[in-house]
């Protein structure tokens, strides 16, 4: 992994600045049953190709974002600023 | 030391002799040799032995790209000495031999082990008995090999490593590199070009034209703003456009929107029996040690070559007085067999079809093998193409190019035969790969064992793995594969190209000699109090000042001082921080009022414990968080993933390195405290689990009374500047009471009397609440909060371990990390353990069968292999009912 990632922030940056947290999930919105909740955790997509991902500018501006990134030769084909959606209350 | 008169050419300095070591002797050569040629120049012949087979082996490509040079220079092994620059007091050996390079006593093995040492001959011999296999091994490779790595070596100089940015990078400062450099610089772009020789120019350095032409370009590039680097070897191309380059002692890490590789081609050995004695030698070998260190090669020499290398080198051979005896182009004229004969080792005739040639140089060639390897890193495809017979590079991959010989441009050069072995009488061994010692006949037998893949034989025969990673040996192990299997090398196809393109030294790869550590603003003040430090993560701490449990003592008798800046510190504040954290955190903070402190604990959706800690309700919108010393930046970075999906208006602020703590602890810590602030600091003024700020020592602090260590206490965070002084007022007002400093072994040992957990020592990654004895700190009273879930899951399913205090006889301590034991079956851990002075036993906790988690409960620990008796206990081992704490 020696490409270089947008950071929304920062601009072009070598890869090595950031981490990832693997693909975006889908938490459970409401209590889940049992298979959903080990769904959520233990289970990933693991595409080969495009993929919607979490990134951290560690060693930089420390801000997290989304990439989507074609896993099988790492093509980043954008990345952005999580949605400014608010959240339910509570 | 002789040499031809002076050439223009020549890159000799005949003014300035440079005296170095050679196995003991002291040899002489000019500045400006490699030690390869001032040796060549001393009349020095056999350069190695072989790896397998301890054959001589000589000077074969000059360019430090075969293995047969390789040598220990200054204890470092592996050096290609044809390439080395001479250096005044140079210490060189010959490796890999046992007396030396001319009687190698190793050398038995060519002679009697020969036809017994086929591919993977070691593992279907030395399989039985079984339990020798350790000796076998130790004899074999103290046999075969290279050079020796010295252990306790150090580094040999200061590496580093820089990082640059440019348009264009041209990898390769031959004619084409250098032109191509020039028309993109004109162009306007920013360009660097890399060249691993000492000069660039390429092949128009060995000609008097060509080196006033190779100044010419270089000076014409360097105008148009190059940056032009020779001795700068690129050793990869990585995804990105990430071309790692080695200049010595310097790793610089280029980037390039485009990157045109220009790297020339590698010319590659004809394969027939003897092809591997001393004097057979490629064509730029011979042109090198006559045009660059103005060396006579031989007295008389044969030429057979596909292509014009070879003749380029008839001529300057004929320069240097050498006799040429025939000169065989295999464009014209092809052999069926050729076979070189020596003695000693060395070459003293070649028999072309019978005819018997004497000579002492056989300069032997086949087609020009583009040097393609840093295009297939990038992904290059490789396709062979059957009119030249080499591997071309196709589909290059965007912003990666490729021109000049390296591209395929390489003119029409004769195809060389798989091998040129007579068909009857077998002469000798004709080798395809010289870094393995592999020849024909064991490729032959690798294929008629089923090794009928390259990439299976490759790892079977290792052709290819070795020093030249193949570059002499690829395009030969491809058309033997063919020739035997009756395929064409096109349906054979070429192995992978991975970086690095040539050795690199690991402490380049290591780069600067250092390593990062934290130290709080206290870490002098430590020092001269004597202390012990440790590492605890990034931080240096104390472990102790000489006496870890005197050191407790002082905290449970009078009043101790202990530097805890190294906890992580987090203001998160806004209007939706108490919303924030009810969500991030099982318990409760939403109710807390101001001025109060509440431990929490941070659990993951799994229900997993991440890091603990305190927090204080600074103001309504307002909360100091404090994490373990090496949480903090895990925990920001879950504070701030989190919040990037909830969006909650709050700062999250990291305030670690602003703030320094101090942790004031003991009986007599009130009245210390007391003498330092104007603030109320008794029982009722100042309650436990309070956060007040207030002056101490003149310092703006902010008090913290919580108590980790057991004993009533105030931890006092303030700004870093103030610390040294805050510490020896402290210590300075506090002496009359007996105030002294404690070290991390000491707050180890009093929190757990207090039966205190430390997250990541008492806890591992698959630790929930629950087990681990901490059910209170969970609030389902709430709505959704992280983790919930899976602990609200292992409260279904029941508890099947649990964390508990045990506490058994002083006189036993078993080890942290030691089996818990019933009926010969470990059924848990321990995770800490001390010997209390405090409460006059062996104190500990660990991981039991949650049905053994009851109070007087008897379990069985192992020290030093035997079960010995242990009681479980559900309470702290001091203070219980936490009075003093309370005080």
């Amino acid at each position: 992994m020696t490409f270089l990632l947008l950071c929304p922030n920062c601009g072009p940056r070598a890869v090595e600045e950031f981490i990832t947290t693997g693909e975006v999930t889908v938490r459970p919105t409401a209590a889940p049953s049992r298979r959903e909740l080990s769904r959520y955790i233990y289970f990933r997509t693991n595409a080969a190709g495009s993929q919607r991902e979490w990134w951290y500018h560690r060693h930089g501006c420390e801000l997290w974002f989304l990439a989507e990134r074609d896993t099988r030769t790492n093509e980043v084909l954008g990345t952005e600023l999580p949605p400014a959606t608010r959240p339910e209350a509570g | 030391m002789t040499r031809l008169p002076p050439r223009a050419t020549e890159r000799l300095d005949r003014s300035q002799t440079v005296a170095f070591t050679f196995e003991g002797r002291t040899v002489q050569g000019y500045a400006g040799d490699t030690i390869g040629s001032a040796l060549y120049a001393a009349g020095q012949r056999i350069f190695s032995r072989s790896f397998k087979y301890h054959r001589p082996r000589g000077l074969l490509c000059c360019s430090g790209h075969c293995p047969n040079c390789m040598m220990t220079v200054d204890d470092v092994p592996n050096v290609r000495v044809c390439a080395e620059p001479l250096r005044e007091g140079a210490a060189v050996r010959a490796q890999n031999v046992i007396g030396s390079l001319e009687r190698d006593l190793l050398s038995v093995v060519d002679r009697v082990a020969g036809p017994f040492m086929p591919p993977g001959f070691y593992y279907k011999t030395f399989i039985r008995p079984r339990r020798f296999w350790p000796l076998y091994e130790k004899l074999l490779r103290g046999a075969a090999g290279l050079g020796r790595v010295d252990p306790h070596a150090e580094r040999t100089g200061r590496f580093d490593t820089e990082d640059r940015r440019v348009d264009t990078l041209v990898v390769g400062g031959g004619r084409d590199g250098l032109k191509a450099s020039i028309a993109a610089a004109s162009g306007g772009e920013s360009v660097a070009l890399v060249d691993e020789n000492p000069e660039v120019g390429g092949s128009l350095l060995l000609s008097e034209t060509g080196v006033s032409q190779a100044r010419k370009l270089c000076e014409q590039a360097r105008r148009a703003g190059v940056d032009v680097l020779a001795s700068a070897r690129a050793i990869g191309l990585y995804e990105g456009k990430l071309v790692p380059v080695d200049c010595g002692e310097l790793l610089i890490r280029f980037r390039a929107e485009r990157v045109i590789v220009v790297a020339g081609t590698a010319e590659q050995p004809l394969v027939f029996p003897g092809n591997d004695l001393v004097g057979v030698v490629l064509p730029q070998a011979a042109r090198r040690l006559v045009n660059h260190w103005a060396v006579r090669p031989a007295e008389s020499a044969v030429v057979i070559t596909a292509d014009d290398t070879g003749l380029e080198a008839v001529e300057d051979l004929q320069a240097a007085g050498t006799k040429i005896v025939a000169v065989v182009d295999l464009r014209q004229r092809e052999p069926r067999a050729i076979a070189a004969r020596g003695r000693r080792g060395a070459v003293t005739a070649v028999e072309i079809d019978g005819q018997r040639l004497a000579c002492d140089l056989v300069v032997a060639s086949g087609s020009p093998q583009p040097n393609y390897a840093l295009l297939a890193h990038a992904g290059a495809k490789v396709e062979h193409d059957p009119a030249r017979g080499v591997f071309i590079p196709t589909e290059l991959p965007a912003g990666v190019e490729s021109v000049g010989a390296a591209a395929g441009l390489i003119g029409a050069p004769a195809v060389p035969a798989a091998s040129y072995e007579p068909a009857r009488r077998r002469p000798g061994k004709s080798f395809v790969c010289l870094c393995e010692d592999q020849t024909t006949k064991d490729l032959k037998l690798a294929i008629n064992e089923g090794f009928d893949s390259i990439e299976l034989s490759k790892r079977y025969t290792t052709v290819t793995m070795g020093p030249c990673q193949g570059r002499l040996c690829h395009l030969n192990s491809i058309r033997t594969y063919a020739a035997e299997t009756a395929s064409s090398e096109a349906s054979i196809g070429t192995t992978t190209a991975r970086p690095p393109w040539a050795p690199v030294s690991l402490q380049l790869l290591a780069g600067r000699a250092h390593e990062p550590a934290r130290r709080t603003a206290l870490h002098h003040r430590h020092r001269e109090h004597g202390a012990e430090m440790i590492w605890t993560g990034e931080w240096r701490r104390p472990y102790s000042y000489g006496d870890p449990a005197g050191e407790a003592a002082v905290v449970h008798d009078a009043v101790g001082l202990i530097d805890v800046s190294t906890l992580g510190k987090i203001l998160v504040a806004g209007p939706e921080a108490a919303a924030f954290l009810e969500r991030i955190y099982p318990n409760r903070f939403g109710n807390m009022e101001e001025g109060r402190i509440r431990y929490g604990v941070l659990t993951s959706d799994a229900g997993r414990i991440m890091d603990d800690g305190t927090l204080a309700r600074l103001s309504p919108n307002e909360y100091y968080v404090t994490t373990t010393s090496t949480g903090a930046e895990g925990v920001i970075e879950w504070f701030e993933w989190w919040n990037a999906t909830w969006q909650h208006d709050v700062e999250i602020i990291n305030v670690t390195s602003a703030l320094a703590a101090v942790n004031i602890a003991g009986p007599s810590s009130r009245e210390l405290l007391g003498r330092l602030t104007d603030l109320d600091v008794t029982a009722e003024g100042f309650r436990y689990l309070d956060a007040k700020r207030a002056y101490v020592a003149g310092i703006p602090s902010l008090l913290l009374r919580i108590g980790f260590v057991g004993e009533l206490g105030y931890e006092v965070h303030f700004p870093s500047p103030y610390a040294v002084d805050f510490w020896n007022t402290v210590l300075e007002r506090g002496a009359d009471l007996g105030v002294d400093v404690f070290g991390l072994e000491a707050q180890r040992i009093l929190r757990l009397e207090k039966a205190h957990i430390i997250i990541g020592q008492d806890t591992d990654s698959e630790s929930n609440l629950l087990e681990a004895s901490m059910p209170w700190i969970l609030k389902l009273d709430k709505d959704d909060f992280v983790g919930r879930w899976s602990t609200e899951h292992v409260d279904r399913r029941g508890l099947m371990t649990r964390l508990v205090g045990f506490e058994m006889d002083a006189a036993q301590l078993p080890l942290e990390g030691g089996q818990i034991v019933e009926n010969g079956r470990i059924v848990g851990r321990v995770t800490s353990v001390r010997r209390s002075e405090a409460v006059g036993r062996t104190i500990g906790l660990a991981w039991v069968p949650a049905e053994s988690a009851q109070e007087g409960a008897e379990i069985d620990i192992q020290v030093d292999g035997r079960p010995a008796p242990a009681t479980v206990t559900l309470k702290p081992f001091y203070d219980a009912e936490g009075e003093r704490l309370r005080a």
